[in-house]
């Protein structure tokens, strides 16, 4: 007999109670569905962006070639970045915190649930206010300017760059609507983050379970935390630089343009200056998933993991002090050279701290490799090669010349791709048993391996040498003389290997998920203790607050040391296991979880009809929009909360789960 | 919360609401000091044109500023008497914060009409601009801070009352009006007084 508690219904406005179906999902605030949620809607415009790269190879695949004109180009070019940096890899990541930092921590959900419900509709909100500039969107050329042609649908859209760099990116170059919508679609998508940063640093802060010391944290969790860091103290200069932008473009300031008295270098130092901590958002959470998969597969502890966590930390403080290694070709003293060269140079040391420390785990290790561990060991061989070319960018004299080429292009795709991808493909193949219950296909795992290493390689390593023949970057053509030709194949060819790895990954992430094999509780023998509950993980989490008593706590349980210290797996392991799935599936003591609300998903829509209503000067809309975040706020701050809640006796199903959430 | 002795919470020792607040406050620092910064690096350009210093009077806003450090007062005042459950109090305090925070935002909307006609406007040049983003964006604040203020007086006046430990309670909007208080002062010493 155990009590389940219902919400009371006496306020104004009640809980909404369904729990299965669509309005299940859009209300919920349980922290796993928000991270399926926001991991579904990642990919899907990970997707999105392929697709525009797709476009842009196809066009670069021969010399002189008009299979995109110089608008489309610019056009897709801009949205590949936006979209790959902040409508794919940072929202996945943001799964991963979702749906592992409470598990990780021992808690039963973040928190403010309900504001972890807003940041991913506010997410939501801001892909689709920026996606939707191919519909309302209209982006021109300067009069008079070679651009000037007739303009498609497929280049109605932002067209100045991720970036965004500005005169380019005012009115007067970027005419049109579409840089609006990348400005205040960027300050809707930042707020997301925002939001997201306070609640996760207060989660790690205060949600913590017993004995979970910082020391003990897993080091993913550790990499939540800077990464929150990051975003909370760089997310707010960005938006008050797009805010620059959006007075200059709409209300005739002159903030970025000199005609008023305004400083074009200034929007480079305020963009840089979140650009480069951005950087870090984009890395550090794959290399807090690399960090779980290589001990657990090499079967030793993580070597150095204080180093390893304060290594982390170091990247991102020092991470606040390289941003003009962006400018070097920019107006910005010899001095600030001098200096910002040193500090890049420095910051890859905490770097190199963690690639040695990656290096010593697997050292001498018993090695398991199936996939997770393959993209692991991918991710650090990539991430090096990138690390490596991001060094020689220090060096001011030669960045000058690989400024604007394609070597620029390939350092950044070997950190972002070969680094963050690589770990976020280790992360998601590791923890798929754990969020599904099954198993992947091993095989098709190792194709989808496979494919990408090499038509990664084959697509971002020959863009070094086309960058230093002088291959300029945003750019739609190359003339047949340069002899760029033959090189821009290889590297188109290697951008279909990887589309046609992503479809293996598809392939296997949709049987797995219907026929794939039952997993096992603990199927990797694991360390930390996300893995000593049920899979897929019940809606409560754990059954009762579990107690800590060491880092990798898990392992602890399952394995003592003999005389010489080496691992021993301890008697009664396996009863021990059972008796952790009979307790995780049947919950003795009252459990109470946040309810679902209507209110995060009506606020957060406000908020794209007020980007609407700032771009076509509308007053109806601008009232749209405030009556909806009016609503979500007066509903937020008077439906029930947690604490007004009474229980009713009410016999629980025998499979123990009080919801049917599947 | 009935599974606390099962689920401690709180290692800091800091509220978790209250936590997660300073963290919010932490970032606008982050939000003022970038408009501060762009303020100040135009501040010393040498660009023609009208400035600040042709249209401003240090005597009227010095007055307003006053008015909004009072507030701080009676802010405190309100927190004080909730302290001691003085629900009478707490609400004429609440009020009294309120109006003062009120009057500097007339005070600001005379001060930009008064500027407009002398013919400095937003988009005049790189100095108005600054001026105007920035204190208008410290406005904003003020108008938030308000429009909380007046939504707790009204809550308050409910039979039970108001009390420290409920939802979005009065210690939060006291930090967050503090906070913007304390940003004012450091706005009216750099654009005014510097």
């Amino acid at each position: 007999m155990t009590k389940i508690i219902e919400p009371k219904k006496s306020n104004i406005f009640s809980r909404p109670s369904s729990e299965k179906g669509i309005w299940s999902w859009v209300t919920t605030v349980d922290h796993k569905r928000i991270g399926i949620m926001y991991g579904y809607a990642a990919f899907f415009f990970l997707l999105i962006g392929g697709l525009e790269a797709l476009l842009l190879r196809i066009q670069l695949s021969s010399p002189d070639n008009d299979f995109l004109t110089a608008a489309e180009y610019n056009a897709m070019f801009t949205m590949h970045g936006t979209t790959m940096i902040f409508l794919a890899i940072m929202p996945i990541s943001a799964a991963f915190f979702n749906y592992l930092l409470p598990l990780q921590i021992g808690a039963r959900d973040v928190a403010f649930p309900r504001l972890n419900a807003l940041s991913f509709w506010i997410f939501i909100a801001g892909g689709l206010f920026l996606y939707s500039t191919f519909l309302f969107g209209t982006a021109g050329a300067p009069e008079g300017g070679y651009l000037a042609e007739e303009v498609s649908k497929l280049a109605s859209a932002p067209n100045g760059g991720w970036f965004g760099y500005q005169p380019n990116a005012g009115l007067k170059y970027s005419p049109g609507t579409a840089m609006d919508y990348w400005a205040i679609g960027l300050q809707i998508l930042g707020i997301a983050s925002l939001v997201s940063a306070f609640n996760f640093i207060t989660t790690i802060l205060n949600m913590r379970t017993k004995g979970m010391r910082l020391m003990r944290m897993p080091v993913f969790t550790w990499m939540t935390f800077a990464v929150s860091f990051l975003l909370a103290f760089s997310l707010p200069i960005i938006a008050i630089a797009l805010f620059f932008v959006t007075f200059d473009r709409q209300f005739g300031t002159t903030f970025f343009l000199t005609e008023g008295g305004g400083d074009p270098v200034l929007w480079q130092h305020l963009f840089w200056l979140f650009g480069h901590p951005e950087v870090y958002i984009l890395i550090l959470p794959a290399f807090g998933i690399v960090s779980e998969v290589l001990p657990t597969f090499s079967r030793k502890p993580l070597f150095g993991y204080p180093a390893i966590v304060f290594a982390g930390f170091g990247i991102a403080f020092i991470g606040f002090g390289v941003w003009a290694h962006h400018m070097f070709a920019s107006a910005i003293s010899p001095v600030a050279q001098a200096g910002f060269g040193l500090s890049t140079m420095i910051i890859a040391v905490p770097t190199g701290v963690k690639i040695f420390n990656w290096l010593g785990t697997i050292w001498g290790g018993r090695l398991t490799l199936n996939t997770p561990m393959l993209f692991a060991l991918g991710f650090i061989g990539m991430f090096v090669i990138g690390g490596l070319s991001g060094v020689t960018h220090s060096v001011v004299p030669a960045d000058t010349q690989q400024t604007d080429t394609y070597y620029i292009v390939a350092h950044f795709h070997y950190v972002l791709f070969g680094g963050a991808l690589f770990g976020i493909f280790s992360g998601l193949y590791f923890w798929f048993p754990k969020v599904w219950g099954r198993m992947y296909n091993e095989q098709m795992g190792k194709i989808h391996f496979w494919l990408m290493i090499i038509g990664f390689n084959l697509t971002f390593g020959p863009m070094h040498w086309l960058g230093l023949q002088g291959q300029v970057r945003r750019t739609w053509v190359y003339a047949e003389e340069t002899n760029l030709g033959f090189w821009n194949l290889i590297v188109t060819i290697g951008a279909f290997i990887l589309a046609i790895a992503t479809l293996v990954f598809m392939a296997n992430w949709i049987y797995s998920r219907r026929k794939g094999d039952i997993a096992p509780f603990d199927p990797w023998d694991a360390r930390t203790i996300e893995w000593s509950i049920p899979s897929p993980t019940p809606v409560w989490n754990f059954s009762k607050a579990p107690e800590v008593k060491s880092l990798d706590d898990f392992w602890h349980q399952k394995y003592g040391e003999d005389e010489d210290g080496r691992a021993v797996r301890k008697e009664g392991t396996d009863e021990l296991l059972l008796q952790l799935e009979e307790e995780g599936l049947n919950p003795k003591e009252e459990i109470h979880l946040p309810s679902p609300s209507y209110f995060p998903v009506i606020m957060a829509f406000g908020l794209p009809f007020i980007g609407y209503a700032i771009i076509y000067k509308s007053i109806p809309l601008a009232l749209i929009g405030v009556i909806l975040l009016l609503i979500g706020g007066f509903g937020w701050g008077t439906e029930p909360l947690e604490e007004e809640f009474e229980s009713s006796d009410e016999e629980k199903p025998e499979n123990g789960m009080t919801k049917d959430y599947e | 919360m009935s599974d606390a002795h099962t689920y401690p919470h709180e290692p800091t020792g800091v509220e978790t609401r209250k936590l997660g607040f300073w963290i919010f406050l932490s970032t606008e620092i982050l939000f003022f000091g970038t408009l501060i910064t762009t303020f100040l690096i135009f501040k010393g350009r040498d660009f023609p044109g009208i400035k600040l210093t042709d249209v401003y009077d240090i005597p009227f806003t010095s007055v307003s500023s006053f008015v909004l450090l009072m507030s701080s007062l009676t802010m405190v005042l309100a927190h004080n008497a909730l302290e001691t459950n003085d629900q009478e109090k707490t609400r004429v305090w609440l009020l009294a914060t309120a109006m003062l925070g009120a009057v500097f935002l007339a005070g600001q909307i005379y001060e930009f009409t008064e500027f407009y006609h002398k013919g400095f406007e937003l988009s005049t040049n790189i100095f108005s601009s600054t001026f105007y983003v920035l204190t208008g964006f410290h406005g904003l604040h003020v108008f938030i801070g308000v429009v909380l203020l007046l939504a707790l007086w009204g809550i308050g006046q409910r039979q039970k009352g108001l009390s420290l430990n409920e939802g979005m309670n009065l210690e939060f909007i006291a930090l967050y009006w503090h906070f913007v208080d304390i940003v004012w002062i450091v706005l009216f010493t750099v654009v005014y007084l510097i």
